[in-house]
């Protein structure tokens, strides 16, 4: 919201710098999000806590000035010559402003017209281009006369965009002469409104913040309505029905005759430009202005086109909800269908305006309106919420207020206000008193403070009488019994509770303006809870770690994907997936079901720029589970993943590595190996299977305790083009990390160093095809026994010497004992063991040399 | 006398040292134990020394020709051997060769973050309470003061699922809940960190998915002042020692008091940057006292527990540690970007 100090200054006197009040506004909940200052010094005393912008005037080049005469320029139609005095001189200054053409060759004029003049040098925005470029003003001729200086648009003195013609002020302005920063320099505080905060959404909250902030009084506006009751009016008042009152709890209207419609003074454009709004002409810019100033929206009906309407003397006017179906044209000119819950001002005829939010466009206020009914009213701020919501209406000012909560006490206040001005600014009677219905009276909440509860929440005592002054100045009144404080909060507050959260509400107002910065800091002396251990989470980041000593790079990627994208793994068990109702974009539509497609898809983004690609990501992937009684909420799994992807060469180009070599199945299983061992997980499995998304031969499963954990191996061809991966080979795994980290164990322990010497000895094997290096290597181990200390294959040969259908595996063994230093016998014992087993399990034969 | 002999071998032991080749060992070996040395010169004159001194010096003398003469052989066996051994050969090498090049694995950026942050706590005795990610509306929202259609809804965009009621956190406060309900009476000190959603555009500044970390403190004995302790410790240790931290009121449906707690920028001490946009402070976390509506909804009798919770973003914390321009970055993970860290 953005709020003139020029305007604060109507309720407040203060003469603080504008930086110093954005600094206690901000503290106390109200941010200051910058301050525009329109002309006025931007002094940097307090050091850059708010971000500011803004034009400052020069006070000698930027003045008042009267325009006394308007003459035609000789050679150009658009443009004329102004005759104007800057208090010490006359001067012809020149403009295409198109609100001076209707004074052109008039004459002098009977009354001047006050002007913000900039002399020769000034430095303004460039009203002719885009944004805000600063110029100087210099000597030039145009069309053959000499121009040096001009009278000011809003754009160029950077009060707003408008830029149509230049500004005149309203005839009280100060004699020529005055420095324009004098007159109407302001300092404009954009600030941020939290929900809990609506009832500052207004210049007069703002002030009354300001006040409790500066223990400064306030003098609210006035709200004395003129009745002139000797006038007998021709009208009469309409007839009001509340069909809902929780929905419209209070309803008022003052009918206000013979005005005129034209503009409204300037000074009050001024404000409303300042404050965001565009004006209209005077009854349009009193409702909005009233509204900004404190807090209550209000709609003015032509009230000649609601006679019309009723086609009787007394229009009946009900609030109620819509029939089915029911429609509406909006002042914004949109063709509306109603919901049924939207609450509308309706009469005879049909609807006038969805309350609260947006008039119609059939009773608008246009220039031939003679006779206004205002309405300020109250609703239910859950169902404006709703419609604004279901309509789209979040540009409505009034719907933004009442939506986040008016109280119904400002309605009639704010009434009495507006038609006050309506009539004073229009020229027109108030013969009527105001109809005032109010089924629902508002009644604020009383809270009960024991003083203690104020040190059991922030941790310091502040003093009572502290506490009293600044609930009073934010005019709650409050009654000191013993140690409690009776508290009744204002009427315009709806925010304040009872019990536990009424006292937790008073406590916060408090702290706001006692002040933040004055609560001390403390170490918490409150007991400390029972410390444990998160183990799934330490034994993931150990994964983590494990994969990163092992060369692994982790990525996090997004875990909302579409079905299409996972559809490039070629994964049958596709689906069904945690779909979004309102996803950002088709890309993002479901929840993943794989976390291995998000690699990838991470993988190929990198791989145009990289020649060695070695990525991890641990993470959840999200499955619907059917509905059962366990799963009432209807809420997924979130099932903990990990996924490797290996893609590209072994080693980056090196002077020192000259090959070329990618990296193959055995680059991932020496990652898998490695990672096994690290988490001292021995009792694990690793056999060739098939899975869609990888080669067929070149796939294996792992399980660890005999159940599946997860699948790695060489990336299917499809899959891997469906990457754009290129030559390459891609390799791949995606395991099931609740499973891994649930086989990791809290505690191993580890083997002596051996104290007699080891016995190592090769042997080779020639080995059928179809048998692997698992089933061998197992055999060994069991016939070799605990002697057998270790097994290492280290060579594979294939030739026509020994057969086409068969291998050779060459195996070192060794054999060490942990109580006596092995002989040459007792291995060739073992060895011989060893190979009878594997010829009778295998069929291996012992290669000889 | 005997003053001297040492001198004379002290120097001779040094000297020795810096022979590198046979011809200056031979000039060493004249200059302190040919006959025309001072050494042998001192023994041959022990005549001149008075009787009673005589033996003394002597064997002094002679022990040190001993020793000289030792040093001597090792000299020469030394010299020998060197010429001819490989530390002797100078090899050609550019030492200003880049090294063989090795594959190393780095965390994430936002892990990075995250476990730096759970060290801080974790030594202020906060632990990890992890909960999930596709929440109910009522955990997300309802449990935590802010009803359905509530104006405060307006603070969070959230992406529904098409199962009614089942949304994407917004927040990881519903782990409050959680943690609060497991918990009840017990005290409690735990951060909940995890992936959250927001319906939002994808810009530099915004991001559908991000990190976040909250924190929740209960017990009968905890008061704003711990809550302004404990994070401007947090952000001592997080930004630097001299970090000053300031508390401005703000607005949270689940706390009250509620504060947004800004550090003084790191990067230009307060002095205004473009990273702080010139105000000298940078917005860090949000923060509050736990609102008794939420204590209730956990378990905890408002009349007799309060507490405190904040909430920050690692993403974000990173941005302005490490100067990241754009937020897209981190789930973009562009191995360009990942490998600096």
């Amino acid at each position: 919201m953005k709020v003139p100090l020029s305007w604060l200054k109507d309720y407040i006197e203060t003469d603080l710098d504008p930086h110093e009040i954005a600094r206690l506004l901000t503290f106390a909940g109200l941010e200051v999000e910058s301050i525009n200052f329109i002309g006025l010094p931007q002094s940097n005393q307090h050091q850059n806590q708010t971000s500011i912008d803004g034009l400052e005037w020069d006070r000698n080049d930027i003045v008042v000035a009267d325009i006394t005469k308007v003459e035609h320029h000789p050679n150009a139609d658009r443009l004329v010559l102004a005759q104007l005095y800057d208090g010490e001189q006359t001067h012809t200054v020149l403009t295409g402003a198109p609100n001076l053409f209707q004074y052109k060759d008039q004459g002098k004029l009977p009354q001047p017209l006050k002007v913000a003049y900039a002399r020769e040098g000034a430095h303004l925005y460039d009203g002719h281009n885009a944004g805000q470029e600063l110029i100087r003003i210099k000597r030039k001729k145009i069309r053959g006369i000499e121009s040096y200086s001009m009278a000011c648009s809003e754009k160029e003195l950077g009060i707003s965009d408008e830029h149509e013609g230049i500004i005149v002020f309203d005839s009280d302005a100060p004699i020529a002469g005055t420095p324009l920063v004098d007159y109407i320099g302001d300092a404009v505080f954009d600030i941020a409104i939290t929900p809990n905060m609506a009832r500052n959404l207004n210049v007069v909250g703002i002030a009354r913040e300001l006040g409790a902030l500066t223990k400064t009084p306030i003098h609210p506006p006035t709200t004395n309505m003129t009745i002139a009751k000797s006038i007998q009016s021709a009208l009469e008042m309409p007839k009001l029905e509340i069909d809902e009152s929780e929905l419209n709890p209070r309803f008022t209207a003052t009918l206000i005759e013979g005005i005129q419609i034209k503009p409204s003074p300037y000074w009050m454009q001024l404000r409303l430009r300042m404050s965001g709004m565009r004006p209209i002409n005077n009854v349009v810019d009193i409702t909005n202005y009233v509204m900004l100033e404190m807090g209550q929206p209000l709609h003015a009906f032509d009230y000649d086109v609601l006679r019309a309407r009723s086609k009787t003397k007394c229009p009946v006017i009900t609030t109620r909800l819509p029939n089915s179906g029911e429609k509406i044209v909006t002042l914004d000119g949109i063709h509306r269908t109603l919901d049924n819950f939207t609450i509308l001002v309706a009469d005879n005829a049909g609807a006038l305006s969805i309350g609260g939010i947006m008039g119609g466009s059939d009773s608008e206020v246009s220039d031939n309106t003679k006779n206004v009914l205002l309405e300020a009213a109250s609703w239910d701020l859950i169902n404006i919420r709703q419609t604004v919501t279901s309509q789209q209406l979040q540009s409505s000012q009034a719907g933004y207020r009442f939506s986040r909560g008016v109280s119904p006490e400002i309605a009639a206040r704010a009434n009495y206000r507006a038609s006050e001005m309506i009539r004073s600014f229009g020229d027109g009677t108030i013969a009527h008193a105001t109809i005032d219905k109010y089924p629902r009276h508002y009644v604020p909440n009383t809270v009960k403070l024991r003083v203690s509860e104020i040190q059991r929440s922030l941790g310091i005592d502040i003093p009572t009488d502290e506490v009293i002054s600044i609930l009073v100045a934010l005019d709650f009144s409050v009654e000191k019994k013993q140690n409690v404080l009776h508290i009744t909060a204002p009427d315009h507050r709806l925010d304040i509770g009872v019990d536990e959260i009424g006292t937790a509400d008073i406590i916060e107002e408090v702290a706001r303006i006692w002040g933040f910065e004055n609560i001390p800091e403390t170490q918490m002396s409150d007991l400390m809870p029972r410390q444990e251990n998160n183990t799934p989470l330490e034994k993931e980041e150990r994964v983590r770690d494990i994969l990163v000593n092992l060369g692994l790079q982790e990525v996090i990627t997004y875990r909302i994907t579409s079905p299409e994208n996972e559809q490039l793994l070629h994964d049958t068990e596709n689906g069904p997936y945690v779909h979004l109702a309102n996803p950002i974009t088709p890309e993002r539509s479901v929840m993943r079901r794989s976390l291995l497609s998000s690699v990838l898809e991470c993988a190929r983004n990198n791989s145009r720029f990289q020649q060695r690609i070695a990525l991890f990501e641990v993470g959840p992937v999200y499955l619907p589970l059917l509905s059962s009684s366990e799963n009432q909420s209807n809420l997924p799994a979130e099932s903990q993943r990990f996924s490797i992807v290996l893609s590209g060469k072994r080693v980056s180009l090196s002077w020192a590595n000259n090959q070329s070599d990618s990296m193959d199945y055995f680059d991932i299983k020496g990652i898998i190996d490695e990672l096994l061992r690290a988490a001292h997980i021995s009792d694990y499995t690793v056999e060739p299977d098939n899975h869609p998304s990888f080669q067929p031969g070149a796939t294996a499963t792992l399980a660890i305790h005999g159940s599946q954990v997860g699948f790695f191996g060489v990336l299917h061809p499809d899959v891997a083009s469906n990457y754009d991966f290129g030559e390459h080979p891609t390799l791949a795994g995606d395991f099931d990390l609740t499973r891994f980290t649930n086989a990791m164990p809290n505690h191993y322990t580890i083997n002596p160093i051996p104290r007699f010497p080891a016995i190592i000895e090769d042997i080779a094997l020639i080995v059928d095809n179809q048998i692997n290096n698992a089933e061998v290597v197992k055999s060994i181990i069991k016939s070799g026994g605990a002697t057998l200390t270790n097994v290492q294959l280290f060579d594979i040969f294939r030739g026509e010497q020994i057969g086409t259908d068969k291998k050779s595996l060459a195996y070192r063994l060794t054999y060490q004992s942990e109580v006596k230093t092995l002989t040459d016998k007792d291995a060739a014992k073992l060895r011989t063991k060893i190979v009878k087993v594997l010829q009778k399990e295998l069929g291996v034969q012992l290669r000889s040399e | 006398m005997l003053e001297s002999l040492d001198n004379i071998k002290t120097i001779a032991l040094s000297e020795i040292q810096k022979t590198s080749d046979t011809e200056t060992l031979r000039l060493w070996y004249s200059t302190h134990l040919s006959k025309s040395s001072q050494l042998v010169k001192s023994l041959r004159n022990l005549s001149n020394v008075a009787s009673k001194d005589r033996p003394t010096i002597g064997k002094h003398a002679n022990d040190i020709r001993k020793i000289l003469e030792q040093a001597y052989e090792d000299r020469t066996s030394y010299l020998n051997k060197s010429v001819e051994s490989p530390g002797h050969k100078q090899i050609d090498l550019d030492v200003t060769l880049p090294g063989r090049s090795l594959n190393r694995g780095r965390l994430h950026i936002a892990t990075q973050t995250l476990r730096r942050i759970y060290t801080i706590w974790a030594d202020m005795g906060f632990q990890i309470y992890r909960s999930r990610e596709i929440e109910t509306d009522e955990l997300n929202f309802e449990l935590l003061n802010i009803p359905l259609h509530h104006p405060a809804r307006d603070m969070w965009d959230t992406f529904h699922t098409n199962s009614p009621g089942v949304i994407l956190r917004t927040h990881t406060s519903p782990g409050q809940i959680h943690a609060m309900r497991a918990n009840a009476p017990d005290p409690i000190r735990v951060i909940l960190p995890g992936m959250c959603y927001r319906y939002e555009q994808i810009t530099a500044r915004s991001e559908i998915q991000f990190n976040q970390v909250e924190g929740l403190a209960i017990g009968t004995n905890i008061h704003f002042t711990d809550l302004k302790g404990t994070l401007s410790d947090f952000a001592r240790r997080m930004f630097g020692t001299s970090t000053r931290t300031r508390f401005r009121a703000s607005h949270f449906p689940f706390t009250e008091p509620s504060a947004e707690m800004d550090v003084e920028c790191f990067l230009c001490s307060g002095e205004g940057c473009r990273v702080c946009k010139k105000t000298g402070w940078l917005e860090i976390l949000g923060c509050g006292m736990v609102h008794p509506a939420v204590l209730t909804n956990g378990g905890y009798e408002p009349k007799k527990y309060t507490g405190f919770a904040f909430g920050m973003g690692p993403e974000r914390i990173a941005m302005l540690k490490y100067g990241i321009d754009d937020i897209r970055h981190f789930w973009g993970n562009d191995l360009r970007f990942l490998e600096q860290f």
